[in-house]
């Protein structure tokens, strides 16, 4: 019987682990080049298809005539550049508010004292109006129908009704979301901050809402989107924002490429936000993975 | 910390019962805490020990009997209950700090915003705690970042920032890896040297045995046996509480039911001098 022979030392020196640890491991490069060689390829394959089916369509001159006119795009910029500056305005102005009523109306709902019964009966109400009820049609209403009254004291202006109808629709789901943000913090931690002494109204405010608000986050983003573009509906009762100004400018040359104008200007101020959602969704996701590890 | 003489208790629990729905998980529950005392409730999972803490801290509202704290009827309806929850710590199995604070915050949210103390001077009071149980440095930590025995020791913490004047502790150990049983197992040992009064639910009998001056056991939601911890834990008098030690012995291989400190479970072998001086 011999000896068994130690196997040699593999231990790596610590500059050689140092170097590792900068690297991402072999298998991981060689991984990574082909997944960028086969997402090059396909988007080539399908780009290069669709490029091909559609210039030989016998329809594709005219269609860039009437939609990808470059004289248009350049004429009608101005216009719907100027509406656009509406849509955003009403944004502003709408966000803000929709954000504050959404949250009002959510904690409203998570209330159980029997005292406030009928602010609660009020905002389950309100929510299933105007969540149901298409934007359009609120927007219609409110619109024709507000100034139609000849209240005194109150606006007339299309603008002011179109901004109202769309805080009240975005509202009523702004406020579900919070409210699922609200149920998806644990009972625990309200049953915790109780015990500290803490009123449930403080409970609520120190301990649940923020929580709350963070996880909802992401989908209220997704909404910032929504109503960037629910902004071009008011055009239907006259403001002239960047569709409307848009739709005035086909009218009068017979060209459509004002629409991609509009479309452009409305794709480019959402990418960014698109962008920050995806982010967002992102770390929370690591967060969670991390978490669950721990 | 002291209002009542050593004869009347400061937490008394008279003829209680607790109702989910239909469904009664707590019959006529009678028991008496005195100042400085520890009394540990014992019982298989599900007979009622959380619900017992839970209403203690007006958490749950009680269904019959009453519930005083240094003679006052805290279950009477009239209490403001948010005052009542000031002066009754209670801490979690599962820690429920504020993962969104940092523990310096969640230690100062209710001395400043339930009690209406200076921030500046409920910083100060919650360092020196932190120091107190060497935490000093975990401050400005976020919960996430802490082990979980350092978590449950913040939680405990946060509770005595408020001064309460009796400490319920719901199986604070059972969400741990064991190696971090011994780190909060000595700081009750250290709350009940300094004299801090306190009703803990546990599975740990060994620990029971050596910090809990009387043992109740819960069993379907009644107290069936009460009395001194040693005898109790070794000397059972009633079947169900024989039977049910014996199951809980024999899954643990060591035995409270042995007089010296050897036979006790490793993780808190360290902290016997808290437990003689207390
Ligand atoms: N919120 C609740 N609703 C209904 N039943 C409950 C609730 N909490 C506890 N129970 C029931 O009450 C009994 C006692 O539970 P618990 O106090 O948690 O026991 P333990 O803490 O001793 O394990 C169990 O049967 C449990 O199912
Ligand atoms: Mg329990």
């Amino acid at each position: 019987m011999t000896a068994p022979t130690a196997p040699p030392s593999r231990e790596l020196s610590p500059e050689q682990v140092q170097a590792l640890l900068r690297r991402p491991p072999l298998w991981r490069q060689r991984e990574l080049q082909r997944s960028v060689a086969i997402a090059l390829l396909s988007t080539l394959v399908v780009f290069g298809v669709l490029g091909y089916v559609i210039s030989r369509s016998t329809g594709w001159r005219d269609v860039q005539r009437a939609f990808l006119s470059p004289s248009d795009f350049v004429a009608s910029f101005p216009m719907v550049w100027d509406g656009f500056l509406l849509n955003v305005r009403i944004f502003l102005i709408a966000e803000p508010v929709i954000l504050a009523l959404g949250l009002l109306l959510a904690v409203v709902r998570s209330t159980r004292s029997p005292v406030l019964f009928p602010a609660r009966a009020a905002a389950v109400v309100y929510v299933d109006i105007f969540r149901g009820a298409p934007a359009l049609l609120v927007i219609l209403t409110l619109g024709f129908g507000m100034p139609a009254l000849r209240i005194e004291g109150l606006p007339n202006s299309a603008i002011f009704w179109g901004t109202m109808a769309i805080i009240l629709s975005s509202s009523a789901y702004q406020a579900e979301t919070f409210r699922a943000g609200i149920e998806s913090v644990h009972a625990s931690q309200r049953a915790a901050a109780r015990s500290l002494g803490l009123s449930n109204t403080q409970a609520m405010r120190y301990v649940v809402l923020p929580q709350a608000i963070r996880r909802v986050i992401p989908p209220t983003l997704s909404g910032f989107v929504g109503l960037q573009k629910e902004t071009a509906l008011v055009s239907v009762i006259g403001p002239l924002e960047a569709t409307r100004q848009a739709q005035i400018y086909a009218g009068m040359t017979f060209n459509f490429t004002s629409y991609v104008v509009a479309g452009v200007l409305f794709i480019a101020i959402t990418i960014p936000l698109a962008r920050l959602t995806d982010y967002l969704l992102q770390r929370t996701a690591q967060r969670r993975e991390i978490g669950g590890a721990v | 910390m002291s209002t009542g003489t050593n004869s009347t208790p400061l937490l008394l629990i008279e003829g209680l019962y607790k109702a989910y729905d239909r469904h009664l998980v707590l019959k006529n529950i009678n028991l008496a805490v005195r100042e400085h005392e520890v009394i540990c409730l014992i019982g298989a999972s599900g007979c009622g020990k959380s619900t017992l803490l839970r209403c203690i801290n007006l958490l749950e509202e009680i269904n019959a009997g009453a519930i005083y704290l240094g003679g006052e009827a805290i279950t009477s309806g009239q209490v403001d209950a948010d005052r009542i929850r000031q002066r009754i710590g209670l801490i979690f199995q599962s820690f429920n700090l504020f993962p969104h604070m940092s523990v310096l915050e969640n230690i100062t949210l209710a001395p400043v915003k339930a009690l209406g103390i200076s921030r500046r001077e409920a910083e100060t009071e919650a360092r020196t705690l932190l120091e107190r149980f060497g935490l000093e440095e975990k401050a400005g930590e976020y919960p996430d970042r802490l082990s979980g025995g350092q978590q449950q020791r913040v939680a405990i913490i946060r509770a005595l920032a408020l001064k309460p004047r009796v400490l319920l502790l719901d199986e604070v150990t059972s969400a741990l890896d064991p190696e971090m049983v011994g780190e909060v197992l000595t700081i009750i040992a250290e709350l009940k040297a300094l004299g801090m009064t306190m009703l803990l639910a546990t599975h740990q009998m060994g620990f029971a045995y050596q910090i809990a001056d009387r043992v109740a056991f819960l069993d379907a939601g009644a107290i069936v046996e009460e009395g001194p911890a040693k005898r109790v834990l070794s000397q059972p008098e009633h079947p169900r509480t024989r039977q049910f030690l014996q199951q809980v012995l024999a899954a643990s291989p060591l035995s409270p039911a042995a007089t010296d400190d050897r036979a006790l479970p490793v993780e808190f072998a360290g902290m016997a001098p808290f437990a003689e001086r207390g």
